[in-house]
Parts: structure tokens; sequence; C-alpha cells
């Protein structure tokens, strides 16, 4: 029980009941989609990132479990108004975060209320959920139009 | 029609991995219907069979390998009296449903649909009665028509019958669900079938465990299942066909076993069912199948199948009376899989607090897409039952399905 209610903190659950930065962009210059064949995930990030290389504007749609919707939440609010270097920094750190034996305590500070899935890694299969919106704007930010699968 | 009560706790002795604890938790094991567990009676089998007659079948002349061919063929006499069978040559032993399906689009399929055919599935398929049959769509032209389901999960069969006509060659469609558990009327659609001259096969996967089947009495042409739920081995399954339509059909895997001679000048190849088995198959397997059989045939399997539709009842109705639950098929003829959404929790967030709670469940689209498309949801937590759960089992789920409403408030 204690393990589940780090893992569905009040954060998440708020986050999922009300996705920020939910639905359409207009003039989104970058895109991309994430499917996570295993259960059915799927979500589509769209940027716009302006001349200087800042994220000017982000949103996400799709449909998926509370913990891939809480994340691609959270993603938006933490890379909005990044420079694309910075948003991709941020992708390392969370992916080190919910990969590796890292102790709470020394994650970086930069992550931020993403710090809130820092125990998804007690739940191998849910890492995955953690990270799709992650990986997709990571390809949106890297090679735009492109499709990731937590499969591939 | 009565019948005596159902010894479960003497047949969850026959378990062993039913005693295992996960997260400290005595283990209730509701997702049968991904894969069965093995009785220690199949388990042994395969061991015994292993430890002492193991060995290449149908290719020895030394001892080891006769009786390991006899072993091997016996299973296959059970399989074939276990579908009521006429006879063991209509057995083809597969590696599962898979592939059994595959080898009737692949063999029958390629070899006699054209352009102007049709082959109808429906929309409750798995993909294994899916994909196959597109794949031969793409090669022979024909063309796939689907009957839809209603909001209950039954098959519309007045849309069958208006797709189901003279073009019609093949009707393919699951005897039972696997995601919706719903029981298909399988004596109206053979009816339909055979009166446009058309073949039938049936995806017997999640029957098998849970209704009797009698192939000769289900009137269908080619029946479908897996080893791995039916309390067997992973690996192993079989199709049932009519003598003449096996005899008439092409070989589609190439290889050992399948020839009665290899030449440069013409192969010929081996008698049905030999004819579709090339290579060497999962020998420890198909005989630990046989041994499952035999555990079935020791059960009162009445008994066992009214206790899992006691489950199913108790499950259904303790989990709508919780709130915010909707049960997804609701047939009237259904077996052993409860199928849920609820209102705010996504069916994978359901399945990892379940998991804490140690209830296996499966949660997600049951390799059955259209299913989900049809319901409009993405997903669901599907809770399946074997013989061995029992109601402390559905009590526990429910519990844990009340802690995960707790949480997500
Ligand atoms: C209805 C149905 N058909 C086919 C299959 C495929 O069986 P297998 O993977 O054993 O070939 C399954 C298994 O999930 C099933 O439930």
């Amino acid at each position: 029980m204690s393990d589940l209610r780090e893992l569905y903190q009040q954060v998440i659950l708020d986050h999922n009941r009300k996705p920020r930065n939910f639905g359409d962009l207009d003039g989104a210059n970058r895109f991309a989609h994430g499917d996570n064949p295993l259960c059915g995930d799927k979500i589509q990030v769209l940027l716009k990132v302006d001349g200087d290389n800042i994220v000017q504007d982000v949103k996400f749609k799709g449909s998926g479990c509370a913990i891939s919707t809480a994340s691609a939440s959270l993603m938006t609010e933490a890379i909005k108004g990044k420079t694309v270097v910075a948003a991709l920094g941020l992708f390392d750190l969370f992916h080190e975060m919910v990969t590796s034996d890292l102790p709470e305590h020394e994650l970086d500070p930069s992550l931020g209320k993403l710090g809130v899935f820092y125990g998804v890694r007690e739940f191998p299969v849910r890492v995955k959920c953690a990270s799709l919106s992650w990986h997709t704007v990571h390809a949106a930010l890297t090679d735009s139009d492109a499709v990731v699968s937590t499969e591939a | 029609m009565m019948t005596t009560p159902f010894d479960v706790v003497a047949v969850r002795g026959d378990f062993p991995v039913l005693g295992r604890k996960i997260y400290g938790k005595d283990l209730v094991y509701l997702d049968s219907a991904a894969s069965a567990q093995k009785p220690s009676q199949v388990l042994d089998a395969q061991r015994a069979f292993d430890a002492t007659t193991y060995s290449n079948i149908h290719r020895g002349v030394h001892r080891l390998s006769q009786d390991a061919t006899v072993a091997y063929e016996a299973a296959r006499k059970k399989i074939a009296a276990f579908l009521g069978a006429p006879s063991e040559h209509e057995i083809v032993l597969t590696s599962g449903t898979t592939e059994a399906i595959n080898l009737v689009t692949q063999s029958w399929g390629r070899s006699t649909l054209g352009p102007d055919d049709e082959v109808v599935i429906t929309w409750m398929e798995h993909h294994s009665n899916i994909v196959p049959w597109q794949l031969v769509a793409e090669q022979t032209g024909c063309t796939l028509r689907v009957v839809p389901i209603d909001d209950r999960g039954e098959l519309d069969l007045d849309a069958a019958r208006k797709l189901i006509g003279p073009r019609t060659r093949m009707v393919a469609f699951a005897h039972v669900s696997n995601a919706l558990g719903t029981i298909n009327p399988v004596s109206e659609l053979v009816a339909l079938a055979k009166a446009h001259g058309a073949l039938t096969l049936l995806d017997g996967a999640q029957a098998v465990p849970h209704v009797k089947v009698d192939v000769a009495a289900l009137g269908c042409d080619f029946y479908a299942f897996s080893g791995h739920k039916l309390f067997g081995p992973s690996g192993t399954g079989a199709l049932w066909g009519r003598r003449k339509l096996l005899d008439s059909m092409p070989p589609w895997k190439g290889g050992g076993d399948m020839i009665l001679s290899v030449s440069f000048d013409g192969t010929r190849y081996n008698s049905v069912p030999h004819k579709f088995e090339a290579g060497t198959p999962n020998i420890s397997g198909i005989v630990g199948l046989g041994a499952a059989i035999d555990y079935l045939g020791g059960l009162d399997l009445d008994a066992a199948f009214a206790h899992e539709e006691a489950l199913v009842h108790h499950a259904t109705e303790s989990l709508l009376a919780l709130g915010k639950i909707r049960i997804i098929g609701t047939a009237k003829n259904k077996a052993s899989v409860v199928s849920f959404v609820t209102e705010g929790i996504h069916p994978h967030d359901m399945g990892t607090i379940l998991d804490q709670e140690g209830v296996a469940v499966r949660a997600g689209h049951h390799c059955a897409q259209p299913v989900m498309e049809s319901f409009g949801i993405p997903a669901t937590t599907r809770a399946s039952f074997a013989f061995y759960n029992t109601h402390d089992d559905v009590d526990r789920l429910v519990t844990a399905v009340r802690t995960a409403l707790e949480i997500f408030g």
C-alpha cells in the first residue's frame, strides 16, 4: 500500500484528472506520436519552437493511464519556455530518475515537480507509461514527424 | 440440472503455483484466459516423459524413439476424443490456436480463395483470427466481411444473415470471446454458412476450458485451440479438420516429417495429419497436453463449470455494487470472464493496484482491439476464472478494486 501511495501521489492524481496543456496547438511546428502497444496508450505531442530554439508552447493529446497522462501533463509544464537543449537535458534527467538506482536525495533539483515520478521505478512495467511522453517529445525535438513506440 | 458441489479445495491442491505469495499476500490468479496454470499431473507427466522416454519422434529405429512416438501419438488420440473428432488422423498438432488458424488461412485459404470470394469473421475476434485472414485477403484478393456486435457483446445475427451469402466461402469466429466471455451461437452461424455452401472455422481457444466441445455436434469444419489455456503447456495446440478437407489441402510449411520422399525430381508429401506437421514439434509439451486432458477427464466438469458460473455471477454482482463500474460484455450466454471499466481509473492503473494486492488480472485490449473500438474504450480490466478459483478470490478482487476507487478518490 505504501508503494502504491508513492506511485499515485496527489500531484499525479491531480494532473490525471485535470491534464494541463491538453488539446490542439495552432501553429505547431514540431510533432510526434507515441504508442505503447502493450496497454494501448496513445499520445501526440505538439510544439511551437521559435527561431531562438525556445519552446514557446507545447500541448499533448491522446488517452492513457494516470501515469502516462500525468507525466505528459507535467512534461508540458516543465519544458514550456525552455530552450530545446534544456528540454532535452530534462529528458535525460527524467530517464535517469525512472530507470537508475539513484537515491532520491541525489535527484537533480532542476527536475522539480517531476520528482513525483521517482516511485515509478518500483513498478518496472509502468516505467514505460511514465516515459512515453518524454520519448515522444524527444522524438519531436530531434526529428520532426517521428513516431515512437515503447516496444521499438 | 442438479450437480454435486465442486471440491475446489482438493483441486487447488493440484496446482502448486496457487500456493505462491505475491508481495507477501496469497496469490489470487484471475488471468487464466491469458494462460491457465498447470496441475502437478501435467508437470509430472512432462518430467517423467523427459526423464525416461524423450527422444525425437517418427524417425528412430531405436527403442527410445519408438516409445516417444507412442506417447506423442497417444496424446493425439486423447485430443481427438476430447474434441469428439471421429479420428485422430483429423488432428493436426500445432504450437497453438494461432498456428492452427494460420494453417487454414495459408493452406486452404491461399489455395482456394480468389477475388470473387468472401470470408466472414466478427468484430469480437482475437487478433489471431483477424490478421491471418487479412494476410490471405492481400494474397488472394478475397474480401473480408465483419459481423458487428451489439452493446451487450453479442453478435448481430440479423447483420450476419445479410453478410453471409453466395460469395461467402468461410465463416470464421470465436466459439467463446476472450475479451467479453460471450458464448457465440454456433449452430445458427454454422447453419447460415452451410446454407450458402461456406465452411466454418471455430476459434476454440477460450471455449475448451469452459464448455464441453463436440465437433461432430457443432457441425463446424475446423476447430482450433491452445494447450496453455487448457491447463497444459504453452507452445502446444491443435487443429481439428474434416478428413476430406485436410486431404485436399496443400502443405503450408515444408520440412522434415511432412514428406514421404524428397527428390529434386519431385517431393511426395506425407498423409494427413503429418503433411501439416513439418519439423520437430514440442514433443514433451504435447505429451503434457495429453496429461492435461487426462486430468480434466478425472474431474466432474459439469460441477466445475457450474462453479465457474457462480464465480462469474458473484464477481459481476459485487463489482456492480461498488458503483462506478461498467461491465463490458453482458451476453446472456457467457463464460468465465468479467471485463470491466471504471469511471476515472484507467485499466492499466487498476491492474497495478490489483497486482499490489496480490490479484493478477489482465489490463489492456486483450488482443481484440476491434472489440475495444466497438465499445468506444481503449482497454478493460479483465478478471478471468478457472475452476480452481474460489469465492474468496472474488472477494479479494472486489476489495482490491475498492482500494483502487479509494486511491483515485
Ligand atoms: C479467443 C482466442 N483466440 C486465439 C488466441 C491465441 O492463442 P495462442 O496465442 O495460444 O495461439 C487466444 C489467446 O489469447 C484467444 O483468447
